[in-house]
């Protein structure tokens, strides 16, 4: 039963984590081990994409919080792209736009990115 | 009145089952579809709740979920027999608090006081803890009638 799985591509220094399915208490630790395992990498541009992600619970967003200040501190940050209404407006009802950059599409995050440097 | 009841052990990989039974239970009360998610997503928080500091990830408890459905509200009763829980207790949370200090708490909470029209906790400690979420919905099937 595959109601969550992520896939990584890497594009240049910035690594995208595609969100596929349901994102609950069960399924969080997965996107954890993810970021667990690109910030062993030193890989700290990362960019997720929501595209494909049917639903968020609090347990979810969490995993969000528990890495971004790591990131950060390594010059690094998490970008967030291409939720659905219903994903940002849980989001949004958490106060998360403050803290986080959210972009319409995968490339526009991204490109924030390079056009940094 | 619809009533329906579903019980099942206090394991993460059930919130996909609870969320499909709420599902069901929201479709055949005639819920509208915002509503239906706002419900789900409550009861999640909820149920995740439980599993994790009731039953601290112990994961034979049970929890019996009930759901009963008027014209005008949808109402999810969640039992556990668990550690009591005193809500009162927990602060709303503060996203700029948890950035500084690398936790998360009271998330699920404050979600289900924002999209449920009604949030009450019964604790009887050494017996049980229940959980009442209600929604106001809208008599949608009374166009159709």
């Amino acid at each position: 039963m595959a109601e969550f799985n992520t896939s990584i591509k890497e594009q240049g220094a910035v690594s995208i984590i595609n969100l596929k399915g349901y994102l609950d208490a069960h399924t969080a630790p997965i996107l954890e081990n993810n970021f667990v395992d690109l910030i062993d990498k030193n890989r700290f541009q990362i960019v997720v994409d929501f595209k494909d992600l049917a639903y968020i619970s609090s347990a979810g967003l969490g995993v969000f919080m528990a890495y971004i200040e790591k990131i950060r501190e390594s010059n690094g940050d998490i970008k967030l792209a291409g939720m659905n209404n219903k994903v940002y407006n849980i989001f949004d009802l958490l106060g998360f736009p403050l803290l986080y950059e959210i972009f319409n599409s995968e490339s526009e995050a991204v490109q924030k990115f390079t056009e940094k440097k | 009145m619809k009533t329906k009841i579903f019980k099942v052990k206090s394991k993460t990989e059930n919130l996909s089952l609870i969320r499909d039974f709420i599902k069901t239970a929201t479709a055949e009360a005639g819920v509208t579809s915002d509503a239906v998610e706002n419900i789900i997503l409550a009861v999640d928080e909820a149920c995740t709740n439980i599993i994790k500091h009731a039953y601290k990830s112990f994961p034979d408890g049970e929890l019996i979920i009930k759901t009963k459905s008027t014209l005008s509200r949808f109402v999810i009763s969640i039992i556990d027999y668990g550690n009591s829980f005193e809500p009162d207790t927990i602060p709303e949370p503060d996203l700029q608090k948890y950035y500084r200090q690398k936790r998360v708490g009271g998330l699920g909470m404050y979600l289900m006081k924002t999209l449920m029209d009604d949030v009450k906790y019964v604790s009887i400690p050494g017996k049980y803890n229940e959980v009442m979420l209600s929604k106001n919905i809208e008599a949608a099937h009374s166009n159709a009638g």
